[in-house]
This record gives C-alpha cells, structure tokens and sequence, in this order.
C-alpha cells in the first residue's frame, strides 16, 4: 500500500528518483533546485542509492556528464533551473538529437536580469524547441508521479528521448504537503529496466553525434520531431496503466468545470489550482467560467486542446513569461495559433502574471475574467496584458 | 480551511514551526500545505512562513492573507512588523513573550484573542538553546486545538532525532501548560 | 566506392540510424581521402634511414610500415599534404605533383 506521507515536495521528488534507479546523477546546486539533489547525494552517500554522484563545475558539465553516462547505457537524471537552465541551453538539444531517454527535473524559476531566484516560467519558456518531453505539475503528488512516470516513458523504445518535468520553484518545490509514496515493489512493474537502443559498448563500437552535413542535418532534425510528436501514445498508455494500477489520471490537457463554459482559463503548473478555487468563486455566482491546464507541453496536445475548447467563447491565457517584443506569451501565442482553424474563431486575450515569485492569487483570476470578458464587450483588440502592473 | 501565519526572524525556527505542524496535521489524516515566503536565507532578518489547513484537498495556493491565527515567534517583532495585518476579526495572537495579557493587550486590536508563553526561557531551560520552533506550537496548540499534541510525535522525531526531540517534546509540554490566554 | 559511401549516409530520415549514429565502427576507411590529392609523396628508400618520423607526423595514417622496417605511404588515403616531406630529416621524401 502506498503511504500517505507528509512530506517536502522536493524530497518526495528525489524519493521517485530513488525508486527509478538510477545509475548516474550530476548536477549543480542552484535555488529552488538544491533540496532534491541535496537529499539525492545523502542517499547516495548513505548508501541508500546505488548511483555514482558527479559533482560538476557547472550545469553545462552536470548534462555533459549525464550525456556521456547516458550515452554509455545508464539511467540518470539532474536537475536545474533558471541561470543553470540557460548554461545547458546548448547540451540540451545534443540530449535530445542524440536520443538519450535521460530525466530531469526543471524547479522553474525566473531569468536575469534583475536576478531573481523566485518562481516563473521565463527559464523554462526559453527551452520550447529543445526536443524533450516536458510536463507541469500542480502539486507534490503529480511531480512525485510525474518522475516515475518520465522514467518509464523515456525507457520505452518507441520514445528514446530525454524528459523534462518542469515543477514550479519554492511554490511547489518547498512545500510540505501529503503525497503518497510507493513501497519499491508496488513500483517495479511499472517502471521497466532502463534499457536503450544504441549505447557506447567497446564490444560494437559505434559513433555518436557524427557531423551532420546539409545533405542529412534536415532528416536528423524531423527524425526528432517524428520521435517526439510519436511519444504521445507512449505517454498516454504510461498514464493508463498509471491509473489502473494505482487510481490516479493524467490527461495531457486538464479541464475543471469546463461544461457549458464561456469563458474558459488556462494555465499551467502550481498556479492552476489556485485558478480553481476562482472557478468555484465564480460558479458560485452564476457565471459560465470553466479551467483548461495544460500538463503536456511537449508534444504539444493540439487536438486534446482543441476538444476542450471548441464550444467556449473566450479564452484567457496565462503566461508567467513575458516574451520582450513579442505580442503576447509563449502559450498564449501557440494556444492562439492552434486554435485558429477551428470553424468558430473564439475571442483568445493573454494574461501575463507571477513573473519574479510574485504572488498569484484568487483575486487575479478574478480580474483576468472580468477584463476578458471587458475586452470581447468591447471588441478590443487580442493583445497581451500584465496583472498587477505598477504604472506609475 | 484554516490559515496560520508565523512571523519569526531567520534562524530561529519559524519554517521548522509549520514544518512540524504541517506534518502532524496531514499525520491526523487532514491536508495541510506548510510553506515559507521564500527568499534568501538571512539570519536575524524578519521572515514568514505559513500553515493552511483543510479537511479536504486544498486548491489553494497562493500565500495567506488573511490568518485564522497568528504565531509570533520573537517579542521584538512587534516593534518593526505589523503582525496582526489581515488577521481575522477575533482570531488567535500567539505571542512568545514575557509579558502579561494586561501588558499586551493594550498595543494590540481589541478583537484580537491572545495566546502568551515565555517559549524562549522554556526552550533555554529545557533545550540549553532559544530555539522556540516545537515550543511555541505547545501555546498554539492549546489555544486552538489545531493539532493533537500526539500527532507532533513522528514529526519532531523524523526532523531532530530521538534525543532532541524528547528535549523538544519536553518544552513543548512545558510550554503547552504554561501558556495564559486572554 | 567514394560515391557509394555517401550514397549510403544520405537516406531519408525514416531509414536514419537513431539520433543519426554511425553503426559501424571504422566505417571513414571507405571514404578514399587519396582522391583528394593535387601531389603525391615518393620516398627515396636509399636516402631514408627509416627513423619513423614520417609515420609519426602523417595525419592521416597513412604510412604503413613494412615487415621489413621501411616506410610507404597508402594512397588510398594519403591527401597528399606534404608534412611528411616536410618533416624527413634526410629529405627522402619528395612531393610530386600529381598530373606527372
């Protein structure tokens, strides 16, 4: 029986980790990321963990170095956030390109400048093309979930691709909430052991990462897409079974009291929960407003998106990134872009809020239906606004 | 849903506080989120953290503003930190002081119930150290009944190790019986 | 056989080795690098004191070593650089332009 355990979130993270055993971590310490790989390292230490723990100079090395231990057959994983998350910026696409099912656990949190080490998705925004899975999650139980899950799907043949779990810093990641954790054998079926289709082996020596002249670098890039977008099944049927086994769902695209909704939020990660206790406010009083979150953000879920949206008539996206120069946020521009074929046109206006950790409550949703709804009355044009901008 | 506000300064122990209560509350079977208004650690500077609790799934997430209780871990708070800002009409004040009620009560809202336990001697006594993180949750406790003293057990246990946490157990009782409410 | 390497690593991305690896080991041997040369080196055995400096040097491997302890060059991947000559300390190796 699975115990209900009261627990950090970040912990109960390394917990899953733990239970997917790995080979080889490395990682590099930086806020809110440190408590996961604090506690993995004392479990390696204590002899709790049969992994090697690469201490790394750097996020750039932390993923060089599980790319080597990946590429030679290992199961590993790290972890990152933010300035470390722009330091692998460039390995990450090689993880990928070179199709290593290798798993981490993105603690978003804001870029510089101005430095900030609190919560948004601005680190993780600027890693959309990158090639891996990624997931949010809203509480400690789907991150918890969320990384045993990423184990099994990156393991799975048909994917072969690395997997990103993108768990909100300190809104998530610190905070001590009830998660119930697996016993190790209640687990073993599920995760299958880490195995992968091409590894560095002196016994068949092959090469990895070759140059990929004009002639072959096209085909190599829609050999990841077609990998990528193709592991939406893996996904889907690893969410299943997730569920029949153990009685908790996952969809790719969450609804709450979409039905008969006008005007529906979206969101993603810790803050949707919050928009659900706007929802129950303002069911309460009669108005038509229902939530869409987004769990599955690559491969993006276009036609699950689509499903649950189609007989809305607005649309408030909520970005916690500001894309300078750009007319509107990242999800609120690719949300848009996938709904415009749809034969009713919905009105989409996009809400940029909680850039920097700053706080996003009940009362921001609140605004974010009544301006959207303003908006449509008045047929403004679908720009990108700011909640709780100072202006003067 | 009950929402409890802690005002300590960095170092002392209020993020252990709603460690400590988050976990015995979510032991009894109910959810609780404990979580502390996260920033750079700095010892000494005023700092916050918070406890909701529910008998159901908490939604919720952003931070509290409006507290059922607030739990004051250093008197000398009161003097740079507005502590009782958004605290519910006729909620809980729990104060770590060596005062009286009679001396208290005057700088403070009317409607205000108030707390009061000298939980730094206690823990210096009982502890050889001012750590008031599970002591002052015993004045707490005894005020509101948020938690069965009980349900602290496993988590000052798992968090101190046998030794500390019988010397915390043990403060915690004193503080518990000492505690004035007014 | 050069037309043939390259035929084979240009497929289309269906039939591309996972994350574009190569799957055989050695597999650059196929690719005859001589035909890329302008002149080729002639090595003078008499003048050669058979030092090895030259097989040392080459880039491209491609010295080979006879049972008998002297040095010719492998055309088939030579480029045809020159360090070779450039490096022999008795000068026996002399580069000759390749349409002579």
């Amino acid at each position: 029986m699975p115990t209900r355990t009261p627990i950090e979130v970040s912990i109960a993270i390394s917990k899953a980790v733990q239970q997917a055993d790995v080979d080889v971590i490395a990682a590099y310490p930086i806020t809110p990321q440190t408590h996961i790989v604090e506690h993995l390292s004392e479990l390696v230490a204590d002899g709790e963990l049969q992994a090697a723990f690469i201490n790394v100079e750097s996020e750039h090395s932390a993923l060089s170095a599980v790319i080597g231990a990946a590429a030679a057959g290992a199961s590993t994983f790290t972890a990152s956030c933010s300035q470390g998350l722009a330091l692998m910026h460039e390995i990450l696409f090689i993880a990928a390109s070179l199709r290593l099912p290798i798993v981490m656990v993105v603690t978003t949190r804001a870029l510089s400048g101005p430095i900030s080490i609190w919560n948004d998705h601005s680190d993780i925004m600027a890693e959309r093309d990158i090639g891996w899975l990624q997931v949010f999650c809203e509480t400690g139980q789907e991150a918890y979930d969320a990384v045993l899950q990423a184990f099994r799907i990156v393991r799975d043949p048909k994917v072969q691709l690395p997997m990103m779990v993108n768990v909100d810093g300190f809104n998530l990641t610190h905070v001590i909430e009830p998660v119930y954790l697996f016993e190790q054998e209640e687990i073993r079926d599920y995760l299958p052991e880490h195995r992968q289709l091409l590894r560095l082996d002196i016994d068949h020596p092959l090469t990895m990462g070759p140059v990929g002249v004009p002639e072959v670098y096209t085909e190599a890039k829609k050999q990841v897409d077609a990998a990528l977008v193709g592991a939406k099944p893996v996904v889907l049927a690893a969410w299943q079974e997730f569920a029949e086994r153990y009685g908790r769902f996952y969809q790719p695209v969450e609804t709450y009291q979409v039905e008969g909704a006008e005007i529906i939020l979206l969101t993603m990660g810790v803050i949707s929960r919050t928009a659900m206790s706007a929802v129950d406010r303002l069911r309460a009083t009669g108005k038509p407003v229902g939530l869409v979150r987004l769990r599955l953000w690559r491969p993006f879920p276009l036609e699950e998106l689509r499903n649950c949206v189609r007989h809305a008539k607005i649309i408030a996206v909520i970005d916690r990134h500001l894309s300078l120069g750009a007319h509107g946020g990242p999800v609120c521009l690719e949300v848009r872009a996938a709904l415009y074929d749809l034969p009713e046109r919905l009105r989409i206006f996009g809400f940029v809020l909680g850039l920097g950790g700053r706080d996003v409550t009940v009362a921001d949703f609140l605004e974010i239906v009544d301006r959207a709804e303003h908006y449509a009355a008045a047929g403004q044009p679908e720009e990108y606004s700011l909640i709780g901008l100072r202006e003067v | 849903m009950i929402e409890i506000r802690f005002h300590g300064r960095g170092g002392q122990g209020a993020v252990t506080s709603c460690e400590i209560l988050s976990m015995a509350i979510i032991e009894e079977g109910r959810f609780a989120q404990g979580f502390a208004s996260f920033g750079p650690e700095r010892r000494g500077a005023p700092v916050l953290a918070f406890v909701r609790a529910g008998q159901e799934a908490l939604k919720l997430r952003e931070q509290v503003y409006n507290p059922d209780y607030v739990v004051v871990l250093d008197p000398t708070l009161l003097r740079i930190v507005d502590v009782t800002s958004g605290l519910k009409e006729g909620g809980w004040l729990i104060l770590n002081t060596k005062k009286s009620i009679e001396d208290t009560r005057p700088k403070l809202r009317a409607d205000l119930k108030l707390a009061l336990v000298d939980a730094t001697g206690i823990s210096r006594r009982v502890l050889n150290a001012p750590i008031v993180s599970v002591s002052i949750l015993g004045a707490l406790i005894r005020a509101t009944g948020i938690v069965d003293l009980k349900s602290l057990e496993k988590p000052v246990l798992r968090r101190f190790g046998t030794l500390l946490a019988r010397r915390n157990t043990e403060a915690l009782m004193e503080t518990y019986w000492q505690t004035i409410m007014g | 056989m050069v037309e043939k390497v390259e035929k084979r690593a240009i497929v289309g991305w269906r039939n591309l080795a996972l994350g574009c690896a190569i799957l055989e080991a050695g597999s650059s041997t196929q690719l005859l690098t001589g035909t890329w040369r302008l002149q080729h080196p002639v090595i003078d055995q008499q003048l050669c004191n058979r030092c090895g400096l030259c097989y040392i040097y080459c880039p491209d491997m491609a010295i080979i070593k006879t049972p008998a302890g002297a040095y010719e060059h492998d055309l088939n991947y030579c480029k045809g650089c020159g360090i070779c000559a450039e490096e022999c300390p008795k000068k026996a190796i002399t580069m000759v332009e390749e349409e002579e």
